[in-house]
């Protein structure tokens, strides 16, 4: 039986915001398959009982003065945008036609 | 050609502060090696060499007036096109940051210009950090200068392929899952992850968070505690950064005395699946430690093998939430904005146009690994398996001050030979990635030449979280004495290109 459903790819991919074609979508769901397979073997390891690691090292909460300080300037926040209006960001629109 | 591409970057940097030859000559020479050598390993995505030498002429200027620099001013290095540089395109090697030119300096890269180091380039890489070949990336293949066939590893095979072929006394990299020691393996030269949180993520561009850690790549020890030491140490940008005093790796990498250490060797990381010239050599630097005065013994990590199904859940799943930032928005490539599609459509257009294969097979695997359902299964047990290999390398430093290992199951492998199969690539890494999820310090060195094909073949050398000294220490005896062995660095028997 196969771990992953080529729907399953293709829900991942809407999810992911990756435009793939069908072709893409055969190709990727018989990687992952494989893929998630292999990656599988980490059920092997008897560990009911251990904590979980979200990083190698214990994380502690990191805070700064609450000060004025240089930061970039209009242009250079906006000098790698694909368009921009009026000192912004201009994007396609982000709501439906009849909003 | 130039002797001065010959020369450490240790001579390098005497010369130059004695006044006997300018960072700008220096430079000059590295660019001329460049121009020579390039269309053969095409090591760099980005040379720009009025640029350079103009870094290089600013710091001749700032020793003239008597500024006080470190003793790398003046010394040429190759930067890995992930760390974000002002004046330089910055592009990971993907197409959807093509002729990106961030708005400020990684720092990591503000370190290197502090000390005076003049930036010859950005290197090659696999896109976005994810690969073992430099296959992935979305420009061209690099290749390796031992055999121009091969591979030159990955991720940072840019940066291996640079300092193996004399293009740069050294190179940065960043190492995720053996991206610096796996490259540095197969082209025969020093790499170094240091501890994670001991060198600044801040301006690298992000593929696995608690994993990334920038690191030097150099053709000997000393050199690679030099750029180690000019780079690393405290950043407040850098939340993950650890606020303590950098080991001192200089010192370390010039006493190379191992009498009464004790080495672990790490059962699991041998036998099959390992190429036989790749165990000779290892078997041999083992023996050369013992020799040496160290007390070798056999040491068991049983979940060492699960490292890397655990890493292949751990690093997608990171990022695949970190490359969410590429929306096709604030900055990059912008797909299909034809003003009939929606934001959603044109970022699902943008990211398919822009990733490749691998990124976009990270980035649905993770959000797999991620998604209800399955999260406890997969990045829920992986997180476990992290724990385990963390207390497993715990208990093993009970017993030694470093572990050793092969750092790479093979030599390195064709171009082409596994770039349609994911898992045989994933393989690479086989040993390297326990470091990475436990956070440790971990070196790779040069040990020889592989019988079977005459490929270079690395040792690793594994220390615990800020004991980085211990594997210069290591590094530098076993470079010492299989210097003398061998009349000079294993680099003067790689063919001329």
């Amino acid at each position: 039986m196969s771990a992953i459903t080529r729907d399953e790819v293709a829900h991942l991919a809407r999810l992911s915001r990756l435009a793939l074609t069908d072709d893409e979508l055969d190709h990727y769901a018989t990687q992952l398959d494989a893929i998630i397979e292999a990656v599988a073997k980490v059920a092997e390891v008897a560990a009911e009982d251990v904590p979980p690691s979200s990083h190698a090292l214990p994380l502690t909460n990191v805070f700064r003065a609450d000060e004025v300080r240089q930061s970039l300037t209009p242009e250079q926040a906006l000098s790698g945008a694909p368009a921009v209006e009026d000192d912004r960001f201009r994007v396609p629109r982000i709501l439906g036609e009849e909003a | 050609m130039s002797d001065l591409i010959r020369k450490t970057a240790a001579e390098l940097g005497a010369l130059i502060a004695a006044g006997e030859v300018s960072a700008a000559e220096v430079a000059e020479a590295h660019l001329d090696r460049m121009a020579e050598v390039e269309p053969k390993v095409q090591a760099f995505l980005h040379v720009d060499r009025e640029t350079t030498l103009e870094q290089a002429r600013a710091v001749d200027a700032r020793l003239r007036a008597g500024e006080k620099l470190g003793p790398l001013a003046g010394v040429p290095v190759a930067h890995k096109d992930i760390f974000a540089t002002r004046d330089m395109p910055t592009t990971a090697a993907s197409k959807i940051l093509e002729g990106w030119r961030p708005p400020y300096d990684a720092t990591v890269t503000a370190r290197l210009r502090e000390a005076g180091l003049v930036i010859l380039g950005k290197t090659n890489l696999d896109e976005f950090a994810m690969g073992s070949s430099t296959e992935n990336s979305a420009y061209h293949v690099t290749h390796n200068p031992w055999d121009l066939s091969k591979v030159p590893g990955g991720s940072s095979g840019g940066s291996s392929a640079a300092v193996a072929a004399y293009e740069a006394p050294l190179s940065t990299g960043t190492d995720t899952g053996g991206s610096i020691r796996q490259p540095a393996s197969v082209t025969g030269i020093v790499g170094m992850k240091p501890t994670y949180g001991g060198s600044s993520r801040y301006g690298l561009i992000a593929f696995a968070s608690s994993l990334d850690t920038p690191g030097p790549f150099a053709r000997n020890v000393l050199d690679a505690a030099l750029l180690h030491e000019a780079f690393s140490g405290h950043d407040p940008m850098d939340s993950t950064s650890i606020d303590r005093p950098v080991p001192s790796v200089v010192e370390a990498a010039r006493n190379p005395d191992i009498a009464g250490m004790r080495v672990g060797v790490v059962k699991e990381f041998a036998g099959e699946g390992y190429q036989a010239g790749v165990l000779a050599r290892y078997h041999e630097a083992v023996q050369l430690l013992e020799s040496l005065g160290a007390k070798v013994v056999e040491v068991s990590c049983p979940s060492f093998t699960t490292a890397l199904p655990a890493y292949y859940l751990i690093a997608p799943s990171e990022c695949s939430s970190n490359l969410a930032r590429f929306d096709a928005m604030r900055y990059g490539l912008r797909v299909g904005d034809d003003g009939t599609r929606s934001a959603e459509e044109v970022m699902a257009l943008t990211r398919a146009a822009g990733f490749g294969d691998e990124v976009k097979r990270r980035i649905m695997l993770g959000t797999y690994a991620l998604s209800s359902g399955y999260y406890d299964a997969y990045y829920g047990q992986a997180q476990k398996v992290r724990t385990v290999i963390s207390r497993e390398f715990e208990a093993a430093y009970q017993q030694v001050d470093v572990l050793v290992s092969p750092t790479t199951p093979t030599t390195a492998f064709g171009i082409g030979e596994r770039a349609d199969d994911p898992i045989a690539m994933y393989l690479a890494d086989l040993c390297t990635i326990p470091s990475n999820l436990a956070g440790n310090a971990a070196m790779s060195v040069p040990c020889g030449l592989a019988d079977e094909d005459n490929l270079p073949v690395g040792l690793q050398i594994m220390a615990p979280v800020l004991a980085d000294d211990r594997c210069y220490r290591v590094g530098a005896a076993v470079e010492k004495a299989l210097e003398s062995r061998w009349g000079g660095p294993l680099l003067k028997e790689a063919p001329s290109l």
